[in-house]
Parts: C-alpha cells; sequence; structure tokens
C-alpha cells in the first residue's frame, strides 16, 4: 500500500480519499460484481485497470460482459434493475441513459462532490436527474472522421472539409485503388445498423448541415426541414457507391474490422478505434489520422454526437460502500489516465488533457478537447422517458431511407407525425 | 379391516387409490404450471388492461381496453384511434410473423418429409446418418445465428464467397443488412435448423406403416410415386399434422434467431420481437402485454383453426 501509495503522488487525491473513507479498514473481503459492454479489449483492459484499486482494498471485481450494442444493454438493465437484483454492484451506463435509470441508482452528490468538480461541468449535468448525481464519468466519446493519409497523399487530395468533398474524395480512391487490384476496398465505412449507433451518425448528418437535432432542447419536434431532408438523401448515396450495401447491418465493430484490414478509405468511429487501429496486428498502423467529422451544405460548424460512459451504484447491491469506493476510483483521475492511455478513451477531467504522458502516448486525446467541445448531445434530456422511442423511430426512418424504402422527405415527414403522436400535447 | 370388504367396494376402492395415487404424482407438476405458465399468463393479460410501466410494476391503475383500442376525440372535431390494433408497427410485424411461419414451415415440412424418406430406406451407415442430421437441431439457436449471421456477413462471409467464385451473384450482397433479403437470410437458418426435427418426426410416423401393404402394392405393381400419395401419405398424415402444429406454434412465437441475426429491421420483426421492444426498451409495459395477449390468442386462433380445418386427432384416440 505505502510503496503503491509513493510511486504517484498525484494518485493520493482522489484515491486516499476514497479508500480511507470506505474500503481499506474493512476486514471482509468483498466481491463486486462489475457490468459492461464488450467492445474492443475494453474486458481486457478492465482486469489491468482494477488491479491496482484490488490490491488496495483487498476486495476483488468480477466484470460480467455484456453484448457490444448499447440497445442490447439497457433491455438487459432494465430488467435486472426493475426486478431489484442484487447480484449486479456496478453498472456502466450510457450518457442518455441517466433519466430512464435514475430512480435504481444511488445518490452520489455527497460522496462525488470534490472529484465531480474537476470533469467538464456539462457531462456531470447529463448525469445529475433532479439534483440527484445517478452515475459518475469514467470516460467520454466523441467521434471523429477516420482517414488514411497515405492513400490521400496518393492521390494527392486534401482532408474533405465537407461531405460532397468525402464523398467525392472517397469515390475517387476506392476506385482507384480497385482499378490497381485491391478489389475490396471501400471509400466510407460507418454504423448504419438499425440501432442507437445509427441515431448517433444520422444526427450528426443533419447537425453538421444545419439541420437541427431532431428534437430541439427546448422540446419541439424539428426533424423535418429541408436541411435534414438533403443531408439524409447524401448519405442515402454512399450505400452501395463508397460504402458496402452491407453497412446497414454494421455497428462499431464491423466498421472498425473492415477499417482495420485496410478496406476503407474513411471511416466515422468512436475514439477508442485509434488506439486499436495503431496496434502491432493492425493493418493500418501508422497510416491513419482522425479530424474532425465533415459539414454539409452551407453550414460551417462540424457536429459529433457526444457519447461517453458512466459508472452508477446500484441502489439494490449488498454492497454499497465497496461499490461506491470503486466507482471513485474508476471516475478518479488515475484510472482515467490509465484508460486513456491504453485504450485511447476520452476522459472527462480536464485537467488530463493537458497531461504530458496522456499527450505522448495518445497525441490525438489534447486535440479531441476541441471535438468535444463541439459536441452535441442526443435528445434525452427533452424527451426524457421517451427517448428509447424517439430514437428508435428515428433511426427507423433513417435506416428505411437509406435502404430505398421510400424517400426521405416522405420517412421524415411520417417521422414528424410519429414524433407529435408520441409526445401527445406541449411537453414530453 | 380387509377381510369385511365386499369385492365390488373393494375394485371400487381400488380405482379410488388409483385416482387418488395419480393425483399426488400429477400434483407437484400441476403446482410447477400454474406457477410457470398459468400465473405469468394470467399477469401479462392482466398487466395488458393497466397502465403498468416496468419501473412502477405494482401501481399500475385500470384502464380497460385502452391498450388495444381507444377513440378519443379532439377538440378540433378529429376523432384519434390509438392502441395496438390501430399500429402499423404491429400489424407489419403481425404480417412478418405469419408470412415467416407459413413460409419456413412448408418448406421444412417438405424438406423434413423428404428426408424421413431417405432415412427410413435401408442402407449401410443409417444410424451414423440419422444422428448426424440431428446436429443443426442440437445448436442452441443463438450460435446457430450468430454462426450463419458470420457466413451471411456481407465482407467476410462464406456464403458471399461461394457464390462469387460460382459466379451466382457478381456482386456482395448483404443478405441481413438488405431489407429484400433479410427474411431470405432468416428463412434460410430457419429451414437449416428445424427440418431435423420434422424429419425426425416423420420418420417416427413412417416407421409406424406396416411393411406388408408396401409389399402388397409392389406386387400389384404400383408405381412408386402413386404408393407415396395413395399409401404413404395418407398413413403418415396423423404423424404429419401434429408436427405441423408443433412448428406453428414455434414458428409463431419465433424471437431468438431474428433477435440476433437482424434484430430491429422492419423487415423481420415479428410479434415476439416487438412486444419485448415494447415491453422492455420503451417502457412501455402495459402495451407490450397487450400485443403478448395478443400473440397468445393469435397463435390459439390459428391452432384451433388448424385443427378443426385438418380434423386433427390430438387425443390419439381415434386409431385405436
Amino acid at each position: 500500500m505505502t510503496k503503491f501509495m509513493k510511486s504517484a503522488a498525484w494518485r493520493a487525491t482522489a484515491m486516499a480519499a476514497a479508500i480511507s473513507a470506505f474500503g481499506a479498514t474493512s476486514v471482509l473481503a468483498e466481491d463486486i460484481t462489475y457490468v459492461s459492454g464488450a467492445v474492443g479489449n475494453a474486458i481486457d483492459n478492465f482486469k489491468a485497470l482494477v488491479k491496482p484499486w484490488e490490491d488496495a482494498t483487498g476486495n476483488t471485481v468480477t466484470i460480467v460482459p455484456m453484448p457490444a450494442s448499447t440497445s442490447d444493454q439497457f433491455g438487459q438493465y432494465r430488467l435486472w434493475l426493475a426486478a431489484g437484483n442484487s447480484d449486479i454492484d456496478l453498472y456502466q451506463t450510457d450518457v442518455i441513459w441517466a433519466p430512464q435509470l435514475a430512480e435504481h441508482f444511488v445518490d452520489l452528490t455527497e460522496v462525488a462532490g470534490e472529484l465531480a468538480k474537476t470533469h467538464f461541468p456539462s457531462i456531470i449535468e447529463s448525469q445529475t436527474v433532479d439534483g440527484k448525481l445517478v452515475a459518475l464519468p469514467i470516460f467520454t466519446d466523441a467521434p471523429a472522421l477516420y482517414y488514411r493519409k497515405d492513400l490521400l497523399e496518393k492521390y494527392n487530395l486534401p482532408v474533405p472539409k465537407t461531405w460532397e468533398e468525402m464523398t467525392a474524395t472517397a469515390k475517387t480512391i476506392q476506385d482507384g485503388e480497385r482499378a490497381a487490384g485491391n478489389a475490396d476496398m471501400w471509400g466510407f465505412v460507418w454504423q448504419g445498423n438499425a440501432y442507437e449507433g445509427l441515431t448517433c451518425d444520422a444526427l450528426e448528418w443533419l447537425k453538421s448541415s444545419g439541420g437541427g437535432q431532431i428534437v430541439e432542447p427546448d422540446g419541439t419536434i424539428s426533424v423535418n426541414n429541408p436541411n435534414a431532408i438533403a443531408a439524409l438523401e447524401l448519405a442515402k448515396t454512399w450505400v452501395g457507391n463508397i460504402s458496402p450495401e452491407g453497412v446497414l447491418a454494421y455497428q462499431e465493430e464491423e466498421a472498425r474490422g473492415l477499417w482495420q484490414t485496410g478496406n476503407a478509405v474513411f471511416m466515422r468511429n468512436w475514439p477508442y478505434a485509434y488506439g486499436l487501429g495503431n496496434g502491432d496486428d493492425s493493418a493500418v498502423k501508422g497510416l491513419f489520422d482522425v479530424t474532425t467529422l465533415p459539414t454539409g451544405l452551407d453550414s460551417t460548424t462540424s457536429a459529433a454526437t457526444l457519447g461517453g460512459w458512466n459508472v452508477a451504484v446500484s441502489k439494490y447491491s449488498k454492497h454499497q460502500e465497496a461499490a461506491i469506493s470503486l466507482a471513485m476510483y474508476l471516475a478518479g483521475p488515475e484510472a482515467q489516465k490509465q484508460r486513456a492511455i491504453n485504450e485511447s478513451n476520452l476522459p472527462t477531467i480536464i485537467s488530463l488533457y493537458d497531461d504530458a504522458d496522456i499527450a505522448a502516448a495518445q497525441p490525438i486525446i489534447p486535440r479531441w478537447k476541441d471535438v468535444f467541445l463541439q459536441a452535441v448531445p442526443r435528445p434525452s434530456a427533452p424527451t426524457r422517458g421517451k427517448y428509447n422511442e424517439v430514437s428508435s423511430l428515428f433511426w427507423n426512418a433513417v435506416h428505411n431511407t437509406l435502404a430505398g424504402d421510400g424517400t426521405a422527405a416522405d420517412n421524415l415527414e411520417e417521422l414528424e407525425v410519429l414524433l407529435t403522436d408520441l409526445k401527445g400535447g406541449e411537453s414530453w | 379391516m380387509t377381510t369385511s370388504l365386499t369385492p365390488p367396494r373393494r375394485e371400487r376402492s381400488l380405482q379410488d387409490q388409483r385416482a387418488r395415487a395419480a393425483f399426488w404424482f400429477l400434483a407437484p407438476m400441476l403446482v410447477m404450471l400454474f406457477c410457470v405458465a398459468a400465473w405469468p399468463l394470467f399477469r401479462s393479460i392482466y398487466f395488458s388492461f393497466t397502465d403498468t410501466t416496468l419501473s412502477n410494476l405494482y401501481g399500475g391503475k385500470w384502464i380497460g381496453f385502452d391498450n388495444y383500442l381507444s377513440r378519443r376525440e379532439l377538440s378540433s372535431g378529429r376523432v384519434l384511434w390509438r392502441g395496438t390494433l390501430v399500429d402499423p408497427a404491429w400489424w407489419n410485424a403481425f404480417w412478418n410473423t405469419v408470412r415467416f411461419s407459413v413460409v419456413s414451415v412448408t418448406i421444412e415440412t417438405i424438406l423434413g418429409m423428404l428426408v424421413a424418406l431417405v432415412l427410413n430406406a435401408e442402407f449401410k451407415g443409417r444410424g451414423f446418418v440419422r444422428a448426424a442430421i440431428l446436429v443443426p437441431w442440437a445448436i442452441p439457436t443463438i450460435v446457430s445465428a450468430k454462426m450463419w449471421g458470420w457466413m451471411l456477413n456481407d465482407q467476410f462471409g462464406i456464403i458471399n464467397d461461394i457464390l462469387l467464385n460460382l459466379h451466382i451473384i457478381d456482386q456482395k450482397v448483404a443478405w441481413a443488412a438488405n431489407i429484400n433479403t433479410a427474411m431470405f437470410a432468416v428463412l434460410i437458418v430457419d429451414v437449416w435448423k428445424t427440418t431435423p426435427f420434422m424429419a425426425l418426426l416423420c420418420l417416427a410416423g413412417l416407421q409406424m406403416i406396416p411393411r406388408d401393404i408396401y409389399e402388397a402394392a409392389k406386387i400389384d405393381g404400383v408405381h412408386p410415386v402413386r404408393v407415396f400419395f395413395k399409401i404413404t401419405l395418407p398413413l403418415v398424415r396423423p404423424a404429419l399434422m401434429v408436427a405441423v402444429i408443433f412448428r406453428i406454434l414455434d414458428a409463431l412465437r419465433i424471437f431468438d434467431l431474428i433477435y440476433v441475426l437482424t434484430p430491429n429491421s422492419d423487415a423481420t420483426k415479428t410479434m415476439s420481437i416487438i412486444a419485448r421492444q415494447n415491453l422492455i426498451e420503451f417502457d412501455k409495459f402495459a402495451y407490450g402485454s397487450a400485443q403478448s395477449t395478443l400473440l397468445f390468442l393469435i397463435i390459439a386462433i390459428f391452432v384451433m383453426l388448424y385443427i378443426w380445418i385438418g380434423r386433427v386427432d390430438l387425443s390419439g384416440e381415434s386409431g385405436k
């Protein structure tokens, strides 16, 4: 313990406070169960991540891996929580879930008071429901455009600034590479499966083209507008042209699969793919870079959907003290730094963006601060408990459009009617 | 005590005793069935008439048939119909389910019958083939759905690779993603998985047919095709009809395969999928319960129609 504390002085702040307050003095070692979706190598890394906490407190952590799809995770968690399941102590929760699951989680306002002040205020706010801090942020997410700098150089093309430019560049390189013998080359891969991820992707197309954000913060339904329609129509042209037709079944991992085997020029993905793309088993190691997502039409601001994951303590947990201690550790600077270095996850603690070790290991992270500041939230706050249904209606409308089942104009008009029905009055 | 009993009384008491014994042997099973089948079913039906949500399971209020159908007149005079019965998503799921059930059960019955006829013949290694053919049925659906998911993958899938090399298709097909092929993909996997089950039930029926009928037909020089339609099919029919009922029941409530292979595609969403989505994801527990109840009724109606039209004898008494 002393050796561990000495090794890095700054660890002392959050760690020591958390440990002395809860776990360290407890004689009985407890086994904490943590449930999280399994994307990339998150599960393997998690074991190393919690090792210092386990050593310090004598408790152990068991991780329960869940499917990668956030929609699937949510369904399972809701069921467990509604049943008052005490087997799971900690839930890794998506940024959009707080309003829907708030009542099942322990209020962390008091415990995390000091720690919360070091995080981005907007993220803490997103996890606060009626004055109750339901989850602590462990990393944030904002996607970017991954591009193959070797291919752009080869064809002497600039990094695209607009969606239209990106489309043209992707087409040129894809055709060129195919003619040169790589028949499996595609221009652009993204997440087109009918699930929460498509809501994220499509929200970016809309927002970055001046097409609003589906439901505005004040609750008005804005999705049916000419810019949104134009943005969707452009995206529709990608399918089967610069993106494989199968993109309509892709989630993050399928897109990364195609990208990391060197078969795509551009990819829209979250920061986790950066670290993995530079791994030793990657065909694109050192060959790519990232930039902000393009803009569309006459809009000049890029948009990146705000993602991110948090840790919440179950009200039904039988080991609440130890669980809170682990939550504090995971949201604290030490764990966030390790996550940033090993998994290229974006920290939510502002000062870590100036950390020299992180900048050395993952040079993109300091640059991401700007991407993150342009992030657009999904309409989970204004639509409250109905967010999942709003999102599902939206992604279905988009998926139908992309799959050629109706035009963007028809589908968005229908979506507007469905959303109005769902809203059912003046407020959500 | 026993010596004083008269013989007829003794007989009745034996009957009583047997009935009582049977009751006590059955009781644990009945209690079990009540707990895992009747009670949840009753609860679902009850929930469908309330406004229960998953976060407030015991606080739902009775709202009658509103989850099924409700009529509301707006101040503008416009009449608004709400509820599952006017929900296009529900009807889409209904037709998907019916289409899936009819097509898959038909194909599986025909293929299953063919396989059973082959397995019914005498040939070397028949025991091995019979065991081998059951493998798809023995694999858990989730595993086979994932496995086929990879085989049908547009970029890395082996199906596309084979078809491309055989020049049957000229570009990679996204089987599960394309709305035109999604249902087809689901059907392929379901047929692959369930044909062995049908084959097994058909085979059991075939083996009940006495051999001497065939010998008589052979001596009379009846054409084999005629033998099949005039002898085999009528005699195997009772077994076949029961097998088809099992499959229809199974197909109408299909969930796992589609949930893994094409979870959110409107082209394959079935009634079970949409009910689960409402129950859990959308926090419309009562609405989802109404859909589950409808699904229950629809399955009941289908089976009753089938038994009535097909004059299926489920009691097994007429054969005696």
